[in-house]
């Protein structure tokens, strides 16, 4: 019997979804609700296109040659592709056999659920920190907790693997002064953490929740200004990290 | 004063270029690649500064008033004016079209109703003598297409199934080896021509022979008329140059001889750097020049070549938005032996883009292959990221195909310089040939008849091969209309309009090609693609034209790397290049094909119906090659890859695509975008794309540019093969732009 995974979309982007030209899968199913979420169309796993390993690996073979000449990679994103494991496991290791860097783009916050061996085909986690205090972090995602994604980091350190944190910057949710200090402290504990992504929140998403018939909460909410990222980024670098 | 002239080839190296004119051996000799970063480059000096800022203001009244002068009395030759000059005593490079910078010269000979439209546009009217003497004693080219045009083309055109036809004006896009009389001196190429006469005196007076002969006997007077506009400036350019300045002046003034003679529609200088490059560095090593003073003579001569300037029409400007020139520049490439032909000229060439600021003109043309030097790549990336000004295309498709001394003709179209020419032939609009497929030949619109009568696709919901068939009718009869218009075109140009002085600068014999064009390709397959894998509904008015489309179900659409659809796009361009093929081409020229529209993607879009892909009437084409806007759905990779699919071998006049990213789509930090752009320029030439237009910009720019020109006067956009000056689109074309997918980060 084949894995099968629900696969929302895929997209060859550049210098967005880890480094160079990539190939991104963007699997379908989150366990999380985040306010700020721009793909609620990515939710639930039922509404993703059942794809097998084969299909998908097909897929990126049409881009294999592109990318190795352009330099870059796949990168396994969402919805949370730890919620389909094995066909992560699966095509990260094929992946891996081609000689393409790989990289998970993940919340860490189902990081238990990935085995020893999904992550010996993992070049790179891009790890979404929602938030560093742990009532802000339950505010923002609606269904989660804190603490696995901080369970997670310090496994991929354990492992050597590298890291991209992001951070999303939402004014009057996540931009509180101790709640960015806790995401930097966390961050700063984590060895293998190469930069910190801080990601101005944007409305873009806003025309899928109408499409979808769900309410937005942010929708009144102003994307932040560059004082208060240059605050933020600041906090970040205080603490010797790369950010960009 | 009478100084002794240096030895003008001391120091150079080689022996064949030496007896032969071959400026591609001269180059090979002599060449000093060069493979490291720009950290070398000067920036510009205050005289440098000092007189493009006047321009600058001239511009400005220039953009107010549409044309800032024009001179209606004098129809031009390569020596009707008098010399004219910006600051005489301060100008490094002279020569100008006409007495006056910015004064528009009158050309008739291609056409007295393009001059006479251009000048009532703009407030002026023909002094009455050139009149007479264009209407009553001297034919035009104008005259002469429309004395022999058949009806079926006349009604083609009328329709807009074929347009932009070079019939009213110069044809151009023919670049002349402006190098030739920098290296070996007028004179010696005057000699060449007399012994090519001379040779043909042996032959017997057929009528080709006898063709030949009048025009090497043209290209002759012609050269002497160079010497005679140079000598006006001050200039003996009999010999060879002697020192850069030297060398870039005299290249200089071949070109603006042949600005002073054609308003072709593109008039491309050829791939001059590295050429000019040989002469910066011997007098760099001879320490008689500095790296300021080297950028300073580049600055220089890339100011004039920023204000040459042809009389047209508003129509023509609307078509082409602005007021194009294509003074197009190849540079960069590799030669056949594998070494780079980049120099630190390259470099400098591409410097004047900070040193002037961004511009559309000259239309600078990297020659890219992803074995360049890294530091080259690098700072094409970091140019294009910061100007948007330049266009890339693929070396490693035109060297083998062509030579490693290949220049673009106005867009994408490679020519070995001095070797081949071409007769332009604008573009057929092949979705509306799809159209009048379905309709039996009658035009969608009018309902009029244009091409032959063939059954109408019948019953309600469309069958692909009924309709594939009748489109392959179709474009038989669009390829043998469209050939024959151009056989006429060309035969009249060369009669009534030829280009003496760029031909002089040509091989004898020279290999012709007849360039022909496709418009509105990611349409046409689109259509063919919802008709085969969508239901797709004919609607009909009551005269049984189909004037709309319903379209049922999901299709695959060009521009998505699916072979789905990307194989339709590729079944069209092999189709129709061999329906061209098939027809006799004046003067034996060898057939090829782009896939370009320029801006005229809005235009054509303008003049066809409703389309079956669900595109409504009116509503522009892609540019070029492009995906419709929109429709191409994971990002610039995938559609670049699409059209990289698009053969060559069938469309060797160019494939076109234009993309814009912003720059968050790039990487976050400028030496991620710069290294991620480089990679993405490797990637897409490794696949077999051949041009890619890249701008680099936010919406919110454009945007911000619409409401506010005046705070944009430099901003610069590549469109489909060539660059604009955002602010001086028409509206409609700026909403094009805005509106044509931005591949960015969401």
């Amino acid at each position: 019997m084949p894995v099968t995974g629900a696969v929302h979309s895929f997209d060859v982007s550049t210098g967005v979804d880890g480094p160079g030209t990539r190939f991104v899968a963007f699997l379908a199913g989150c366990p999380l609700r985040c306010q700020y979420c721009h793909s609620p169309d990515t939710w639930y796993q039922r509404n993703g296109e059942p794809t097998t390993v084969d299909e998908l690996v097909t897929r990126i073979r049409r881009y294999e040659r592109f990318i190795k000449v352009a330099g870059g990679g796949v990168t396994i994103s969402g919805g949370e592709p730890l919620q389909q494991p094995a066909f992560v496991r699966e095509v990260l290791t094929r992946c891996t056999a081609m000689g393409l860097h790989t990289a998970l783009d993940t919340s860490g916050f189902l990081g238990d659920r990935a085995d020893d061996a999904l992550l010996d085909a993992v070049d790179l986690v891009l790890l979404d920190i929602k938030s560093g205090d742990p009532g802000t972090y339950q505010r923002v995602t609606r269904t989660g907790r804190l603490t696995p994604t901080v369970r997670f980091a310090h496994r991929l350190a354990g492992r050597g693997i590298p890291i991209w944190v992001r951070f999303v910057l939402v004014p009057g949710l996540t931009d509180d002064p101790a709640n960015v200090d806790a995401v930097a402290d966390i961050v700063a504990a984590v060895p293998t953490v190469e930069r910190v992504e801080v990601l101005p929140f944007h409305r873009l998403g806003a025309g899928k929740y109408a499409a979808l018939g769900i309410d937005f909460p942010l929708a009144e909410t102003e994307p932040p200004g560059a004082e208060l990222l240059d605050r933020v980024r600041g906090r970040f670098r205080a603490r010797g990290l790369t950010v960009c | 004063m009478v100084q002794e002239r240096r030895d003008a080839w001391r120091g150079f190296t080689g022996t064949a270029w030496r007896d032969t004119i071959d400026v591609a051996g001269f180059i090979h000799d002599n060449v000093t690649p060069y493979t490291g970063d720009g950290a070398f480059l000067a920036g510009p000096t205050h005289r440098t500064d000092r007189i493009w800022q006047e321009l600058q203001r001239m511009f400005v009244e220039e953009r107010r008033r549409g044309i800032y002068d024009v001179d209606t009395h004098t129809p031009s030759t390569i020596t009707a004016h008098a010399p004219g000059y910006l600051d005489r005593s301060h100008e490094l490079i002279v020569g100008l079209q006409t007495s006056a910078p910015l004064r528009r010269a009158i050309m008739p000979a291609g056409g007295l109703r393009m001059v006479e439209a251009g000048l009532k546009a703009y407030g002026y009217a023909l002094d009455p003598a050139v009149h007479a003497i264009y209407s009553r004693y001297r034919k035009t080219h104008n005259d002469g297409v429309f004395d022999a045009y058949p009806a079926d083309v006349l009604a083609a055109r009328r329709s807009h199934i074929i347009t932009g036809l070079p019939d009213a004006y110069g044809r151009g896009r023919i670049i002349g080896d402006y190098r030739r009389v920098a290296l070996y001196g007028v004179d010696r190429l005057i000699a060449e021509r007399r012994a090519r006469k001379d040779a043909l005196d042996a032959r017997l007076s057929a009528e080709d022979v006898i063709r030949d002969r009048e025009e090497l006997a043209e290209q002759i007077r012609a050269l002497e008329e160079l010497k005679t506009m140079a000598a006006g400036y001050g200039s003996d350019i009999s010999g060879p140059a002697t020192t850069g300045r030297e060398a870039i002046q005299w290249l200089y003034f071949a070109y603006l001889a042949a600005t002073k003679e054609q308003n072709g529609a593109a008039m491309s200088l050829g791939r001059t750097s590295t050429f000019v490059d040989i002469y910066l560095q011997r007098d760099i090593d001879e320490g008689t020049l500095t790296e300021s003073a080297a950028q300073e003579l580049i600055d220089d001569f890339v100011i004039k070549l920023r204000i040459i300037r042809f009389l047209r029409t508003p129509e023509y400007d609307q078509l082409f938005s602005g007021d194009p020139t294509w003074v197009t520049e190849a540079i960069g490439g590799r030669g056949a032996d594998g070494r780079p032909l980049v120099t630190r000229s390259s470099f400098r060439y591409l410097q004047t883009l900070y040193n002037l600021g961004p511009a559309p003109e000259p239309n600078l043309t990297v020659l890219w292959s992803p074995a360049l030097p890294e530091g080259f790549k690098r700072f094409c990336a970091q140019v294009s990221i910061d100007t948007s000004s330049i266009q890339y295309e693929n070396d490693d498709l035109i060297r083998p195909d062509y030579s490693d001394d290949t220049a673009i003709a106005c867009c994408v179209s490679a020519m070995r310089v001095g070797k081949d020419m071409q007769f332009f032939g604008a573009r057929a609009n092949l979705a509306k040939a799809l159209l009048y497929a379905i309709n039996g030949g009658r035009d969608e619109i009018t309902g009029e008849q244009v091409a032959p009568v063939g059954p109408p696709v019948a019953g309600d919901v469309l069958d692909y091969a009924e309709v594939l068939a009748a489109f392959d009718r179709t474009l038989d009869w669009l390829a043998e209309t469209y050939v024959d218009a151009l056989n006429v075109i060309h035969y009249m140009h060369d009669r009534y309009a030829y280009e003496r002085i760029e031909m002089a600068l040509h091989d004898y014999p020279v290999h012709r090609f007849l360039a022909t064009g496709i418009a509105g390709l990611s349409v046409a397959a689109d259509s063919l693609s919802a008709i085969r894998y969508a239901q797709v509904k004919a609607l009909r008015d009551t005269t049984g034209l189909v004037v709309d489309y319903a379209v049922d179900g999901d299709f695959p659409t060009f521009g998505n790397n699916d072979d789905r659809a990307d194989a339709i796009a590729v079944d069209l361009v092999e189709r129709f290049m061999a329906k061209i093929r098939r027809q006799p081409a004046y003067r034996g020229a060898e057939p090829s094909l782009s896939v370009l529209t320029i801006t005229s993607n809005v235009v054509y879009g303008k003049h066809t119906g409703n389309t079956p892909d669900g595109r409504r009437t009116g509503e522009p084409f892609a540019p070029g090659a492009n995906p419709m806007n929109g429709r191409d759905r994971h990002g610039l990779v995938a559609a670049a890859l699409s059209v990289a699919k698009l053969p060559y071998r069938c469309a060797r006049d160019g494939i076109s695509l234009t993309t814009t990213v912003t720059p968050d789509g790039l990487g976050h930090t400028r030496d991620e975008r710069i290294g991620n752009l480089a990679g993405v320029l490797d990637g897409y030439t490794d696949a077999g794309g051949f041009h890619l237009n890249v701008n680099v910009l936010d919406r919110a720019t454009l945007t911000d540019a619409m409401a506010h020109p005046e705070k944009y006067p430099q901003l610069t956009i590549r469109v489909s093969g060539y660059a604009v000056n955002f602010v001086r689109l028409t509206r409609e074309q700026q909403h094009d732009v805005i509106s044509r997918t931005f591949h960015g980060a969401l």
